[in-house]
């Protein structure tokens, strides 16, 4: 590469973080306040060192809890106890986030033809790449910073505090040029965002059956770029230099990216476009059908990935097996979401978890209809005898159903691969995916949530995501500090039963589907009332 | 009653906050005519459209397609229409064949021998994917979809840009087979020669306001003709008659516009000293959109 920016860089970063100036500084200062947050409260809630103590020693000894959340490194401090569960699921957002925003400015800037004008302009034909990934790297500054001066305000001291938000940071400095790397091979953005993110699914299960099986640091976890932040160990022995395994990686794939995007023909991908079918298949005569051709590869990769999840699960906790079931780990355990036995816990808090991806899914599989009616594809639809009524459902209905097979393939790979020993196997696919089911009435409810926004107006579909994000938020990390009932009620993914281990309510399934179709009938009013724009 | 047009629109207003879009907007299509919806960029057209296919309310006026309201019994119209949008978008993963039979499926099926007849006259390669189609391709994958369908109202939007000659050639032939068949097309457009070479009547527009409705025929009433002329003697006196403009004289040559009511005296005078060559042209729709638009400016800044 020469040295010196491709001409444009500049013009072409700012107007990068200009059409972001508002998603990023929102998940900038919704992550690093919830850090702040959480250590505040875990600091009230454990007041004694030898309750911390207890507490880390609990999750300590159990694996199936180190895989999901990583490993509780520093003996004891209120930090290390309030920020454990937020570590890996903060750098996997902060790495999502990272993606998104790449991808925003390189694949779909191709895909929807503005790439073209700026390509045909004085600017380097490396310009907007290296722009995208220095919006990239702007954001994992800013995460960096806000988030360690969010804890260092709230008493953590600044060596950790800035250690754990280095560890956020540079999961989304990684993450960033393989969202780049993807774009660059994928022949669309969704097809890159689906191999990025599946990138990184790849990198959180690798690193958490390395932390299952050896808490004394397996090479999987060294492999995974995940598990760098996690060997840093921000709250016990800060070994900052292992931050040059992430630096390095990207740089390698920054570069990579950059190569191929030199020889790459404009808008093409790597796999050369074969042609298709000459005429449709029967199946996409409807608008479900059609919603549901397009969206099938999307489930499909995300069905393989809670499958993947779904037999982890299942084999680490069944080494599990009642390893640890004193009065301190029952205190951890209740904080987590119930008094029921330790695996139990486990896989319902992972089911809580997987609920919660799933909803991120459905949401945005209902939110395509947004997507085509920006693209004025609803119009060439709306102008065929099919009433906005069935459009819109037909989406609705596609997203939900895709929700719930995925929800379904957690629950039985779980099932056929964990082995309590007493139970047949039968009996035990039956029992996880009932319980993986049993959350699918808050991930509908997301999915009529964003259904009901969409219908009000198009630009007001996007505030599902905040919605979203906040009812997950109160969901995983509401209990570990403590927050108040009505707080914890908020989110409907407190309200499903938290199964195996805990009691099904009748009455609250039957309100959040009652809330779920009036807010169908909201959406169904709207929608029909509104312009189409 | 008389019987329902196809497309009856009066007073129609259309405001998008505070900018007003379509301003008491008139337009009539009658059953079994080509109707061109002239205007420049930006003038309504294509929001016009958007509230006759009920994806927009109107503001004020009546919109009435076969004497229904288009948003109310919008399902229901929509079996008897095709639409065809001026920028086509398509699905990127469909190919264009599964989006054609995609969409005539939606409108209740199709006789797959004429779609198959339309592929091939529009020489449209099906297997390609939407993503990869350029403007144009995109443009016939729409157009096939909407005249392989069985429907009594073609409403096509700009549906030749980017059509090359050959196709675009072939399209005039589909449109003209199309009114043969007694279907009623509403077809808008900025290209003038294409709404002259295939409409029967045009409403011109300017503004979101109707400035001229009627044949072209009638239109032409109302503009001047060009009358070029070369003369075996010196150009007669012409500037004592109302209504005709001199633009150049050049010893024995002339060219001037004449106002229909002028044509007979400026035949006689230019006779009278002896015509070597004459050539007289009507007024272009060019001129016709041109005069109006003027008009129409002239109205306004007054």
């Amino acid at each position: 590469m020469t040295p010196g920016w491709p001409s444009g860089t500049g013009l072409l970063l700012r107007r990068a973080l200009r059409r972001d100036r508002v998603r990023l500084p929102a998940v900038v200062l919704g992550l690093a306040g919830t850090a702040a947050l959480s250590a505040a409260a875990t600091a009230a809630l454990y007041p004694a060192a030898s309750d911390r103590a207890g507490a880390v020693a609990a999750v300590r000894a159990t694996p199936a809890l180190v895989a999901v959340y990583g490993p509780l490194t520093g003996a004891g401090s209120a930090g290390a106890l309030a920020l454990w569960k937020l570590g890996t699921l903060g750098a996997v957002a902060a790495a999502v986030v990272a993606v998104l925003t790449v991808v925003r400015h390189t694949r779909a800037e191709e895909d929807n033809g503005r790439a073209e004008l700026v390509a045909s302009t004085p600017a380097g034909r490396l310009a907007p790449l290296v722009a995208a990934l220095l919006a990239a790297a702007c954001f994992a500054a800013a995460l960096t910073a806000a988030t360690a001066a969010g804890l260092v305000l709230t008493g953590v001291s600044w060596a950790d505090a800035a250690a754990f938000a280095a560890v956020w940071g540079s999961a989304a400095l990684v993450f960033a040029p393989v969202a780049a790397l993807a774009a660059e091979l994928a022949g669309s953005a969704r097809g890159a965002i689906t191999a990025a993110v599946l990138a990184l699914l790849a990198a959180y299960v690798v690193r958490a059956i390395g932390d299952a099986d050896d808490p004394q640091r397996s090479w999987l976890v060294r492999v995974s770029p995940l598990g760098w932040g996690e060997l840093v160990e921000p709250f016990g022995t800060h070994r900052w230099w292992l931050l040059v395994f992430p630096a390095a990686a990207a740089v390698l794939c920054s570069t990579a990216a950059l190569v191929v995007h030199g020889r790459r023909d404009f808008g093409s991908g790597w796999l050369p476009a074969r042609p298709g079918r000459a005429r449709g298949s029967r199946l996409v005569h409807g608008p479900a059908g059609l919603a549901w051709r397009r969206e099938r590869g999307l489930f499909a990769a995300w069905t393989a990935g809670f499958v993947v999840v779904g037999v982890l699960c299942g084999s680490v906790t069944s080494r599990v097996g009642g390893l640890v079931d004193g009065p301190r780990m029952r205190e951890v355990v209740a904080a987590l979401g119930g008094p029921q036995a330790v695996t139990d816990a486990f896989l319902a808090a992972e089911f809580g978890l997987l609920a919660a991806v799933a909803a991120i899914v459905v949401a945005a599989a209902v939110l395509r209809a947004a997507s085509e009616e920006r693209a004025r594809r609803a119009d060439l639809v709306l102008s065929a005898p099919l009433s906005r009524t069935r459009w819109l459902l037909s989406h609705l209905v596609v997203a939900c159903v895709g929700g719930v097979v995925l929800l379904a393939a957690a629950g039985v790979s779980v099932g056929l691969t964990y082995r309590p020993g007493s139970a047949s196997p039968l009996a035990e696919v039956g029992r996880s995916t009932a319980a993986a089911l049993a959350q699918a009435p808050a991930v509908v409810l997301v999915a009529c949530i964003a259904a009901a926004l969409y219908g009000v107006g198009r630009g007001v579909a996007a505030a599902v995501w905040p919605v979203l994000v906040a009812f997950i938020l109160v969901a995983e990390v509401g209990p570990v500090v403590g927050a108040a009932p009505w707080v914890l009620d908020l989110s409907p993914f407190t309200h499903v039963a938290h199964l195996p281990g805990g009691t099904y309510d009748v009455m609250s399934t039957l309100w959040l589907t009652a809330i779920a179709a009036g807010l169908v009938v909201v959406a169904v009013a709207a929608f029909r009332r509104r312009d189409l724009a | 009653m008389t019987e329902q047009l196809p497309v009856d629109v009066r007073g129609l207003v259309k405001r998008f906050g505070r900018t007003t879009a379509l301003d008491g907007l008139d337009l009539r299509v009658r059953r079994g005519e080509v109707h061109g919806f002239l205007g420049p960029n930006g003038s309504g057209k294509t929001t016009t459209l958007r509230v006759l296919l009920g994806l927009l309310r109107r503001d004020a006026g009546v919109a009435r397609l076969f004497g229904a309201d288009p948003r109310r019994d919008a399902v229901e119209l929509h079996r008897r229409l095709a639409y065809v949008p001026g920028d086509v978008a398509l699905w990127p993963e469909l190919t264009g064949g599964e989006t054609i039979d995609f969409l005539t499926a939606l409108r209740g099926g199709v006789d797959q021998a004429r779609r198959d007849s339309l592929v091939d006259r529009f020489a449209l390669d099906p297997t390609v994917r939407g993503r990869a189609y350029s403007r144009g391709n995109r443009q016939k994958v729409a157009l096939v979809a909407a005249l392989a369908s069985d429907v009594e109202l073609l409403v096509l939007d700009e549906p030749s840009a980017g059509l090359d000659p050959i196709v675009d050639a072939e399209f005039r032939r589909a449109i003209g087979e199309e009114r043969d068949r007694g279907r009623t097309v509403l077809l808008s457009s900025h290209v003038l020669s294409e709404v002259e070479a295939l409409c029967d009547r045009m409403t011109i527009i300017h503004r979101g306001r109707t400035v001229e409705s009627g044949s072209l025929l009638e239109l032409r009433h109302l503009t001047r003709t060009t009358v070029i002329s070369e003369l075996a003697g010196p150009v007669p006196r012409l500037d004592d008659l109302t209504g005709v403009h001199t633009s150049q004289l050049d010893g024995r040559r002339v060219v001037c516009e004449a106002e229909p009511a002028a044509m007979q005296e400026l035949m006689r005078r230019l006779a009278s000293t002896g015509i070597v060559r004459l050539d007289v042209r009507p007024p272009t729709l060019e001129q016709l959109f041109l005069a109006d638009i003027a008009r129409d400016t002239g109205v306004e800044t007054s």
